[in-house]
């Protein structure tokens, strides 16, 4: 029951977030210097063509109307149509949405058990070979730049290899063996940052965890060195890391629209990347919109699966 | 007496430091016989917890060593026991709880949980079996609604109950030996007093022998019927409590025992010992406790004392006590 209310209470506080996105979304859509209707028109238009143009996607209003004739058309579930490609942007990213979130949840596989794994082993072995020789991955992988080391992955294993292609997407409707083998390097190069974020991450925490008195209280027991941290540790440490495990999804979300470029996929990233660059604001702001509601979901997620983890929160 | 149940002879623990290896107990030893009390007392960071730890084996192996020292129990030394006749040891033969019962219990397991996991491992019981003894131990631990209690997290529980389950926890397998660390220092004085007593009947219930720690003579004295008072790392002196109350032959000893207030009259200043315990990194030569001792001699900052008998079962490391009692 306390669980239920929990959830209502965050799903309530969700509303004026989204709200205040898709203000922001439109705000810094109309800050850019820009005009939508100069690209429709193209370079060889006059004046007054452009002028047309304008006038019929509604963009010679005053901002505040604009705003409050978008925000009227969110509330109807309206999300508008693109103006460069008269598509509708729901159709759009309903189009685009599985690639990205394939891109992600594949990634997000690799990351949290590689992450966790990583880190707990680092350590349960401080000072020694395995906790160096993970944290000096950690650092490679904080540090290295995505794209450069995708481009390299690449050359690797597509180019030199032959093993993965180097771009593309296959849908999973294909099966799902196509559809891992395309996303399996993009995926891992994606998650390349996170598992260095994690893993270092999980074991600062599992560090924390084992110099704390019910540790010692469970060896006094003559539980095992492994059982202990897999059933005295493991929990606890797994406390601060779902909190992380919610932030590494949105990253890997947002991260997804570097990737995307480089292995040609066309997902959410692809589509806002150019809806920027030609000014498709509805596009822009409907993508972003879109972006914010999986963002309050996986937070939502987060705290369900916190409330199953923290006894203290579940009664709190 | 007959064979002692524990023997702790000579025993020094080092740990690993920046500044190299630190001597946190010193050449301590002690004999323990079945259902018997021994108190261990001194102030913070006298080596007391550091000499329980090592019964158990519960210091990091990375960064502590143990040059010197024997524990000898039930026939064989603990010190040289591989891990897994250790962890057969821990738990089972001898138990142990600690000083804060608010962080010894494990934040995210039910007590259920925590206390079935010491039958399961030693008993071999089955987890349904293990959780209907759970709530027979609560019921020994004096918990009421032990049935209903036995779900809930340590969290929510009082301090006074959480150390009723790390008791139920650490008896679960009818040790022969219980240490108990400090067990009432985070709690307050009337429940002090409960587990003080909760602890008592049931070591005469159980027949345990007990190591009971802590820096409050007072307890010790309720509580142990020998004492061994520590100071920097060392032992400065061993009696049988009557002995120790009647004639401290320590003058630490003396402090500690000043330092009790008394409760038949007003006083205006409670008695301390002045100074506090040197920084065990630091080299003291002499006797270790002659900067702050009022009694101490020149002889006293140049050699070391031993450890001598001074009477009955009494023991004692202040050569200047033992030539006032005994003229040379």
């Amino acid at each position: 029951m306390r669980v239920l209310r929990r959830l209502l209470l965050r799903l309530g506080q969700a509303v004026p977030v989204i709200l205040v996105v898709a203000v922001l979304a439109f705000f810094l859509m109309h800050l850019l210097p820009g005009d939508p209707a100069a690209v429709i028109a193209g370079p060889e238009a006059g004046a007054e063509a452009v002028e047309r143009i304008r006038r019929q996607l509604g963009l010679d209003r005053s901002i505040p109307e604009q705003l409050m004739v978008w925000l009227w058309h969110l509330a109807q579930g309206d999300f508008g149509t693109s103006i460069i490609h008269n598509q509708s942007v729901l159709v759009a990213l309903a189009d685009r949405m599985p690639v990205t979130v394939s891109l992600t949840l594949v990634a997000f596989a690799m990351t949290i058990p590689i992450g966790i794994v990583l880190g707990v082993a680092a350590a349960k072995f401080r000072n020694t070979w395995v906790d160096a020789a993970v944290m000096f991955l950690a650092l490679v992988g904080v540090s290295v730049p995505g794209f450069w080391i995708a481009i390299l992955s690449v050359i690797l294993f597509s180019v030199t290899l032959g093993w993965l292609p180097a771009s593309g997407y296959v849908p999973l409707s294909d099966g799902i063996w196509p559809w891992l083998r395309a996303l399996i390097q993009p995926a891992a190069m994606l998650a390349l940052f996170q598992i260095g974020f994690l893993a270092r991450m999980a074991r600062s925490a599992t560090l924390d965890v084992l110099d704390q008195d019910y540790i010692r209280t469970a060896r006094a027991k003559g539980v095992s060195e492994w059982r202990t941290i897999a059933k005295h540790a493991f929990r606890n440490t797994l406390i601060p890391v779902v909190t992380a495990t919610g932030i590494i999804l949105s990253l890997l979300m947002g991260g997804s629209v570097v990737i995307e470029q480089v292995f040609a996929l066309p997902g959410v990233g692809r589509l806002i990347v150019q809806a920027i660059l030609t000014r498709d604001y509805p596009m822009v702001q409907g993508t972003l919109l879109a972006l914010a509601f999986l963002f309050v979901a996986i937070n939502l997620f987060v705290d369900i699966i916190y409330t199953w983890v923290d006894p203290r929160v579940r009664y709190g | 007496m007959s064979a002692p149940l524990l023997s702790v002879r000579d025993l020094t623990v080092q740990f690993r430091t920046d500044a190299g290896w630190l001597t946190a107990v010193e050449q301590v030893g002690f004999e323990l016989g079945a259902q018997e009390t021994l108190g261990i007392v001194g102030e913070s960071g006298s080596g007391k917890s550091v000499t329980a730890l090592s019964i158990l084996g519960l210091h990091a192996a990375s960064t502590t060593r143990i040059p010197t020292g024997a524990i000898a129990y039930a026939g064989q030394d603990l010190l040289k026991l591989p891990d897994r006749a250790m962890r057969r040891i821990r738990g089972g033969e001898i138990a142990m709880i600690f000083q804060d019962p608010m962080s010894s219990l494990n934040p995210v397991l039910t007590v259920a949980d925590q206390i079935s996991e010491t039958l399961m491992l030693h008993q071999g019981l089955d987890r349904k079996t293990a959780r209907n003894r759970a709530i027979g131990l609560l019921d020994m631990v004096r918990i009421a609604d032990a049935a209903h209690r036995v779900d809930a997290y340590p969290h929510q529980l009082s301090g006074g109950m959480r150390q009723r389950v790390m008791i139920a926890i650490a008896i679960a397998c009818r040790p022969k030996l219980l240490i108990a660390d400090e067990p009432t220092t985070a709690l307050d004085v009337t429940i002090q007093a409960q587990i003080l007593d909760l602890l008592r009947e049931l070591q005469t219930e159980l027949g345990m022998s007990v190591i009971l720690i802590s820096h409050d003579l007072g307890v010790i004295a309720e509580f142990a019927r020998r004492v061994l008072v520590m100071y920097a790392g060392r032992v400065v002196e061993a009696a049988p409590s009557r002995a120790l109350f009647r004639q401290p032959m320590h003058p630490y000893t003396s402090g500690l025992l000043a330092a009790i207030p008394p409760l038949n009259h007003d006083v205006t200043r409670l008695s301390t010992i002045p100074g506090s315990i040197p920084d065990p990194g630091r080299r003291i030569p002499g006797c270790r406790f002659s900067p702050r001792c009022t009694e101490a001699q020149t002889e006293c900052r140049e050699q070391a004392p031993d450890l001598v008998s001074v009477g009955d079962d009494h023991f004692a490391r202040c050569p200047p006590r033992l030539h006032r009692m005994r003229p040379v």
